[in-house]
């Protein structure tokens, strides 16, 4: 564990304690905890063991494990309290620890918005586990039934005798039980959980106002060098030729290491290049400007975006792998009185979380041992383990706070280079990337070209739909000979977006990736929902109607769609059955109908303002977006206002949803108004903020109205589903405004940003 | 060669080339993490710090340009995190991933230094230079008007402090 007790958090309301992370130098004494830890409260410390999640200590602390990593959605400050609320704990006697990688936990891999939709009911049984051993011995020392006694504020009640033990009374007796079967333990009926669609304290955020959060890059140990890695301007490239003379000569700089290029498939294996270590980070840096490279030839040095346009604009403009299909879509378009045509085309977008990914790692007698800022730390420990030709039981991975994620930090490259790097220089080592190797070298999101077409009868109804979509699929960065998508990314809006049209039809072309694809935020369905959301506006102006009314005709009336109904065999539908998580027409009516109340759609707008509508559902919630956007006096969009509504059913921290999708109006809005990396002759042309902007507090709106829907039913999604909808909601108010329809990412490629 | 710095109202002395950013002097050297790197380029404002109540970005500023200088951290704003800017940044719960935060609150304090009262156009004109990409923009112009609020003595007299 590499987190240990501080003092009570200033928060009002909870008065959750806080289990920051442990700051600073960490002594040689933890050099010992090499190993796979100890489900908790190490070295056998005494009280109530109910699980690997919770740990009561006899004065009665409570202990709950995060086993999700913290990257500004709120884990941290949501699942532990789920925990604590079963368990009927005072929230000021619980402390939370952050889990090192270790299987024991089960899926770590904080990604796919899952923590809460995955990890909802196991919290629930971690909690009631533990309830029912404290209440299993309150009611043995009371000689009454367990079922009498109930337990809150951190103690169980006989309310029968109006008898009552603190958790501390009961700890040693309870430890004694056996642990409950998962059919002796009952969860609480939901009232009782009084903390559930609360508006919870912010776990972690004393420590980081006061500026004692620690994120990767800021754990110490002694003697730890810096490094930073030179890598292959193209992907796959070879060095041919180095001269370190210089580098070596400037003080400060210990030593180079050479890491060798990978093959294909990348997979998470480091970029190669060669690495500069010295004593800290500014040497590292002067010691890479002066090393003299010659990189070989590689066979990504075709890759030229504006080449690689047109090549996917070709797959798009002839048939492709057909993926959905209903009805007879050829005769439907052939047919019909008006036939609507349009191309849409997403750059690659790079994740650029604020901190670049950083990991520090100590390689000492067959062991590994690594602080890092990842998504994924069972993943990064295992490929750590792999690379360093160790058991993965000698790999710890200690997971700090991430200074963002968004995807990238699921993929562990940067802790592998890590410890290669600490192995060959014999000292504990942190390995930082720069904002120029974060933009240049990282998992891209997926370049893309789509086209649709829909033919509109006599009445403007929209009786048939061909959609086609083309880009490099995530799965090439894990496996050869890739040139189409897979299942599961097409899911992402092209096969599941409900279409209450008679004959559709969705294909996919072919794209070769000649760069490390990986997924960004909401992956996929940001470009399907940006053309699927843009397209129903441009049919809705061509018939003159009102795009809110288009869209609701288009998605139909209130239903359960069907495979048979959409044109699938099967869905992944994120990992979860149909029938648990169907696709619900009524949900997403309803998020529409709400949030065009809310912006009040219909009402007449002022001159120089316009709104947009455009509604998603992904991650298995429902999300629709108006945007109101505006031109400043150069004629550069701004986005004024907006208005998020989402339903994802059951939610566990009201505070954190409502954060996320004010997260996602801006992130939405540094796709639409500025996102893109392109490359020419194999390399990355941007590489910092100044050419690979991200919006600024200027450009987003005074105020952002977020509106959640009561639900009981399964949680789904929240941390990505809030993106989908943003930019197509844009452009279809810059039409609105304007009358000039977007149909590239971004806008200032168009001069509007 | 040696540089004497007097950081957070302690002196303290660093063998470091004159030329390292304060950035990395206060990073790697002194061991105050809570100033962060972002882009080296000032382009993000993650790493801004005070010299003598001036926001400046420490990625590219020499260390040199401190000596003399009060220099102020993240981790000396205030005691003991109750700048009311770090009062309201934590009541508003404005940190998503946090990381930018001791830069949008460091820019900020110098912002209500000048100006206790600052407008919407202020704020975003004082913050334009600080990124945040988890987008907490809107609670970020809300808490610094907060603390604007609380910090007036006219707010203060009147009784009507929120809590």
């Amino acid at each position: 564990m590499s987190v240990v007790l501080l003092r009570r958090s200033f928060l009002a309301g909870l008065g959750l304690a806080v289990g920051g992370f442990a700051l600073g130098v960490i002594g040689d004494a933890h050099a010992a905890a090499g190993s796979t830890p100890p489900p908790l409260a190490p070295g056998g410390a005494p009280g109530l063991h109910a699980n690997v999640f919770v740990h009561i200590a006899p004065d009665g602390l409570v202990s709950i494990v995060c086993h999700r990593s913290e990257m500004g959605q709120g884990v941290r400050s949501s699942l532990p309290v789920l925990i604590a609320d079963e368990l009927g704990a005072d929230m000021a006697r619980v402390k939370v620890l952050q889990a090192d990688g270790d299987v024991i936990y089960g899926d770590q891999n904080t990604d796919g918005s899952t923590s809460i939709r995955n990890g909802f009911e196991n919290a629930r049984k971690a909690g009631a586990t533990a309830r029912t051993m404290l209440v299993a011995a309150a009611a043995k020392r009371w000689s009454v039934k367990p079922e009498t006694c109930t337990a809150h504020d951190h103690a169980v009640f006989h309310p029968a005798t109006s008898r009552s033990l603190g958790f501390a009374e009961l700890v040693a007796d309870a430890a004694k039980l056996p642990v409950p079967s998962a059919s002796e333990v009952k969860l609480r009926p939901r009232a009782e959980l009084k903390h559930l669609g609360a508006e919870l304290p912010l776990l972690d955020g004393p420590g980081i106002v006061n500026g004692t959060a620690v994120f990767g890059a800021d754990v110490r140990l002694p003697g730890m060098l810096v490094a930073v890695i030179a890598r292959p301007p193209v992907v796959g490239a070879k060095l041919a030729r180095y001269d370190a003379t210089r580098a070596l000569a400037i003080p400060g700089v210990k030593r180079v290491v050479e890491i060798p290029a990978p093959s294909a498939p990348y997979h998470f294996k480091p970029l190669g290049g060669v690495a500069v270590v010295a004593t800290d980070t500014w040497s590292a840096l002067r010691g890479r400007a002066a090393l003299e490279l010659t990189w070989e030839r590689a066979a990504n040095d075709v890759y030229d975006s504006a080449r690689f346009r047109e090549a996917l604009s070709a797959a798009v403009n002839k048939p492709g792998k057909v993926v959905r299909h209903t009805g007879d879509v050829d005769a439907a378009i052939a047919s019909a009185t008006t036939k609507i045509e349009a191309e849409y085309h997403v750059p690659h977008l790079a994740h650029a979380p604020m901190e670049p990914p950083a990991a520090l790692a100590r390689v000492d007698g067959g062991r590994c041992e690594i602080w890092t800022s990842t998504q994924d730390p069972q993943t990064a420990k295992a490929e750590v383990a792999k690379a360093l030709g160790l058991d993965p039981k000698n790999v710890t991975v200690h997971v700090t706070l991430l200074g963002g994620g968004f995807g990238r930090k699921s993929k562990p490259d940067y802790v592998v280079e890590a410890a290669l790097v600490a192995r060959a220089a014999g000292a504990p080592v942190r390995l930082q990337w720069t904002r120029e190797d974060d933009i240049q070298h990282d998992y891209f999101h997926s370049v893309s070209a789509q086209r649709l077409t829909a033919g509109l009868d006599a009445s403007g109804k929209v009786v048939g739909w061909l959609h086609r979509t083309a880009f490099p699929s995530i799965s090439s960065t894990f496996a050869p000979g890739i040139t189409h998508a897979d299942a599961g990314e097409l899911q992402q809006g092209v096969l599941d977006f409900p279409l209450a049209i008679p004959s559709v039809r969705a294909e996919n072309g072919e794209a070769t990736a000649h760069v490390r694809i990986g997924w960004l935020r909401s992956v996929h369905n940001i470009h399907h929902a940006f053309a699927i959301g843009s397209f129903i506006d441009e049919i809705a102006h061509a018939r003159k109607a009102d795009p809110r009314d288009v869209l609701l005709e288009i998605v139909g009336p209130p239903r359960i769609v069907s495979l048979a109904d959409l044109g699938v065999d099967k869905l992944s539908n994120y990992g979860t059955p149909l029938d648990k998580h169907p696709i619900d027409t009524g949900r997403l009516r309803h998020v529409i109908e709400r949030v065009t109340d809310l912006s009040q759609w219909t009402a007449q707008r002022k001159a120089g303002r316009a709104l947009g509508l455009a509604a998603h559902r992904s991650f298995l919630s429902y999300v629709a977006v108006v945007a109101s956007v505006v031109l400043d006096p150069n004629g550069k969009v701004r986005v004024d206002e907006a208005w998020i509504v989402i339903d994802a059913g059951t939610i566990l921290n009201k505070e954190r949803v409502r954060s996320q999708l004010e997260g996602a109006v801006v992130f939405g809005i540094s796709i639409a108004l500025h996102g893109a990396v392109t490359m020419r002759g194999g390399a990355v042309e941007q590489s910092n903020f100044r050419d690979y902007p991200v919006a600024r507090i200027g450009e987003v709106p005074r105020e952002i109205h977020v509106e959640i829907v009561a639900g009981e039913g399964l949680p789904g999604g929240v941390g990505e589903p809030g993106l989908p909808p943003v930019a197509p909601a844009i452009a279809n108010a810059v039409f609105a405004l304007t009358g000039k329809r977007i149909r590239n990412l971004p806008f200032d490629r168009a001069g509007l940003a | 060669m040696s540089i004497t710095l007097r950081v957070n109202g302690a002196e303290q002395t660093l063998d470091v080339d004159p030329e390292m950013p304060l950035l990395w002097a206060i990073r790697d050297v002194i061991g105050l993490t809570g100033t962060k790197y972002g882009c080296g380029q000032a382009l993000c404002g993650a790493c801004v710090v005070h010299l003598d109540g001036e926001a400046v970005r420490a990625c590219v500023t020499p260390v040199r340009r401190a000596i003399g200088h009060a220099v102020t951290t993240i981790e000396g704003l205030s005691p003991d995190g109750s700048h009311p800017l770090q009062r309201a940044w934590v009541d508003l719960a404005v940190p998503q991933c946090g990381f930018c935060q001791s830069g949008q609150i460091m820019t900020a304090a110098a912002l209500l230094a000048k100006r206790p009262k600052p407008t919407d156009e202020e704020i975003d004109r004082s913050l334009a230079g600080n990124l945040c990409r988890c987008g907490t923009y809107t609670r970020i112009r809300a808490a610094v008007k907060k603390a604007a609020d609380e910090s007036s003595p006219s707010t203060k007299s009147g009784g009507g402090k929120i809590q």
